[in-house]
């Protein structure tokens, strides 16, 4: 596989790991800031081989899981109506409301169909004009310019049978709120690549100097999380606070400026409540006012539902021994209540999550699996 | 402003559904879970507790074993094959998985009202020659119909009975530390074809289905002497899944080596576009196999030697350590552990 295969050299990864062992003479905590970047952490067993020193934190990036409840259940409360063709990316369909998740409601009868793109919603709008169709518009500055086109080709089309249940989340300001959270440890970022090869690095600058703290912008592969973590390290190691582009192929200062363009004519910045973080001002986007009427939470009139965060989410079952610890991302020293791997395990299933954790401070026969 | 970091926490799949949802039917937990606590409490009995692919059962002093399984796809016909070669072969290799020679097979049809006539008879065309090929008999059947929009055009049922010749034993649970993890091909073919049908989604090269019958397959590996622990055909839920039932009901750990495991092009690429793992991408033609380790390369040179095999591969090895766990080394020399699934693989956001 041309252009991927390079970047998951194990010979390259052990001699990067070689340089991160030479420069690291003390504790430092990074954080990947995207969820994909955990994933991928996670996926190649990175952490594993890190020196002990370095202590990943797992940021907020994780577009499903930091989906608010009240729009999880604004979206199952749409998607439950009979004249609406719900449409989202697959791995929300499994993140769970107040009390049920999409999966439920497609269960129920509900018209719960899984997209791979927001403008397959659109098709579907033009196809099905008998149908109310909606798309599940969340995710960082990554999905945004897609879901952006689906509204401006709606609305080319004429389309008055399609919306968009929004709750985009801007990655600078949860920078900001992390940094100014009284308990942080954070002491780098590795900003997220594929946000930054739309938003460019120029929103970086700045919360460098703000917070003196050094970012770098990471890719996903193997090699690009090592690199980028190299070069926190170094940065660290120096004293200094820099912001670096360790994604060059994909990211350029200035980022893709078609995709900003159609980002400002649709979206408009919005405080935003984050799932298990709480309200973050100015972090998000909504659709601007020319194209509310694409807006499914004024169209279906969820408006009323505002349903606040369970103190105990599922992984509160451990405590009550309906799962073992070692199932739950909430369990364990990586995963702290600060630093979840909620992209596995809404993701991926916890395909490595739980378990993940079990070799680095559990010995192996002590682990214990669910039956 | 007072943002709660430290209260962080994860939203779990939801895993005690009142209603049955689509991850029921996907090999992961939720299967697990509906078959252990609805249907064995309900069934209770020796056989059905060893929970294999097909239950081994005496009957006259011959040891028999007895698969049933049930085919549902859509679309009816997709690259490689349609519903009829994957309900024969299914059903064979749900036989072979215990050792047995396959003998007898009955099929049920749930028809939808609706469904033309001429797919039918390819369907019913595809299952006469797999089962001929395969030297099974079809002996006995029944159809049923049902209205329109209460199928997805038909449904297939088979039921398979074989022979397991004296002295052989395999089960998921005979495996044990020290023996070695045999795939006999390319992984996630089957999967991915099915998927890039349905959702009309291209990965390059084009991909079709694996569904073969693998009962003489695992005739060579068995007439030459081979110390087979345990095998499966590992469909719903892939490798992972299928590993992980093994070391489950074994109590051994799995290490894989991620660079032994055969995953071509397409599925690779239809794996990286959508965020999904090739380890739990369904087979329908593939069949791992624990072999003690002193016979580990002449197995694999078994399967090598075989029409279908010739893509296996020695993927990971059984230890003590870690009993019940499937732990992978990953492409750069990490660790990592490959879970059951909960319900279904999901394409991710991104």
């Amino acid at each position: 596989m041309k252009y991927l295969d390079e970047f998951r050299n194990p010979e390259v990864a052990a001699r990067l790991l070689e340089e991160i062992r030479r420069v690291i003479t003390r504790p430092w905590a990074i954080m990947e800031v995207c969820g994909g970047q955990t994933h991928s952490i996670i996926r190649n067993g990175i952490d594993q081989l890190l020196p002990p020193e370095i202590e990943l934190i797992h940021g907020p990036g994780c577009p499903v899981c930091v989906t608010p409840l009240e729009i999880i259940d604004k979206a199952l409360a749409i998607a439950a109506r009979p004249e609406v063709t719900f449409c989202s990316f697959g791995d929300m369909l499994r993140v769970p409301g107040s009390n049920s998740d999409l999966f439920q409601v497609k269960s129920s009868g509900g018209d719960v169909r899984i997209v791979y793109s927001p403008l397959d919603a659109v098709r579907l709008a033009q196809q099905r004009p008998d149908r109310e169709v909606v798309f599940f518009g969340i995710g960082f500055e990554t999905t945004a310019p897609a879901n952006a086109m689906a509204v401006v080709q709606a609305e080319r089309l004429g389309l008055t049978n399609f919306s968009m249940l929004v709750s985009h989340v801007l990655v600078p300001p949860a920078i900001s709120a992390i940094m100014e959270s009284p308990r942080n440890r954070v002491q780098a970022f590795l900003a997220a690549g594929h946000v930054c090869s739309v938003m460019g690095t120029w929103q970086y600058g700045p919360l460098v100097e703000r917070y003196g703290v050094p970012i770098v912008v990471t890719g996903f592969e193997p090699l690009d999380i090592l690199e980028g973590i190299r070069r926190a390290v170094t940065q660290l190691e120096a004293g200094r606070a820099e912001l670096e582009n360790a994604y060059p192929r994909a990211v350029r200062p200035e980022g893709n400026q078609p995709a900003q363009a159609v980002l400002e004519q649709v979206f408009e910045v919005t405080d935003r409540t984050w799932r298990g973080i709480g309200m973050i001002p100015q972090s998000g986007w909504r659709l601007r006012e020319r194209y509310r009427r694409f807006d499914a939470e004024a169209r279906f009139e969820v408006g009323h539902i505002n349903t606040a965060e369970s103190p105990l989410c599922r992984s509160g079952e451990v405590l009550q021994g309906l799962l073992k610890p070692n199932q739950c991302p909430a369990f364990g020293k990586q995963c702290t209540p600060r630093t979840p791997l909620g992209a596995t395990m809404v993701s991926s299933e916890g395909a490595c999550a739980a378990y993940y954790q079990y070799g680095r401070f559990i010995p192996a026969g002590d682990v214990e699996v669910a039956r | 402003m007072s943002l709660s970091f430290e209260d962080w926490t994860c939203p779990l799949p939801l895993r005690d559904y009142p209603a049955i949802v689509m991850g029921h039917g996907g090999g992961g937990k939720l299967s697990a879970d509906l078959v252990r606590h609805l249907f064995l409490p309900a069934f209770r009995n020796a056989a059905l507790e060893q929970l294999g692919d097909g239950a081994v059962v005496e009957v006259g002093g011959a040891r028999l074993a007895l698969s049933t399984d049930a085919f549902v796809v859509r679309p009816l016909f997709f690259p490689g094959g349609n519903i009829g070669d994957l309900a024969v072969n299914g059903t064979i290799n749900d036989l072979a998985m215990c050792g047995a020679r396959p003998l007898y097979l009955t099929a049920s049809f749930i028809i939808e009202e609706g469904m033309p006539l001429d797919q039918l008879g390819i369907i019913a065309e595809t299952m006469g020659a797999a089962a001929r090929r395969a030297g099974v008999t079809l002996v006995t059947g029944d159809t049923k119909v049902v209205d329109r929009g209460h199928g997805d055009g038909v449904f297939v049922s088979t039921t398979g009975l074989g022979v397991i010749p004296d002295g052989v034993r395999v089960g998921p649970e005979l495996a044990r530390p020290g023996d070695m993890v045999l795939i006999s091909g390319e992984i996630g073919l089957h999967g991915v074809a099915i998927l890039s049908v349905r959702e009309g989604l291209e990965f390059g090269a084009a991909i079709a289905s694996d569904t073969a019958p693998l009962h003489d397959m695992v005739a060579a590996l068995l007439d030459a002497g081979c110390a087979v622990h345990a095998l499966r055909d590992p469909t719903r839920g892939g490798v992972a899944s299928t590993l992980n039932e093994i070391a489950a009901a074994s109590g051994v750990g799995i290490r894989l080596d991620e660079r032994a495991l055969p995953v071509p092009g397409p599925v690779r690429a239809a794996c990286e576009i959508l965020g999904m793992d090739p380890l739990y991408i369904a087979n329908e033609g593939k069949l791992v196999a624990l072999v003690a380790r002193e016979d580990a390369e002449r197995a694999l040179a078994i399967l090598r030697a075989h029409p279908l095999g010739a893509r296996a591969a020695i993927i990971g090895e059984v230890t003590a350590e870690h009993p019940g766990v499937v732990v992978a080394r990953t492409g750069i020399g990490g660790t990592r552990v490959v879970d059951m699934q909960v319900g279904e693989q999901l394409p991710r956001i991104c």
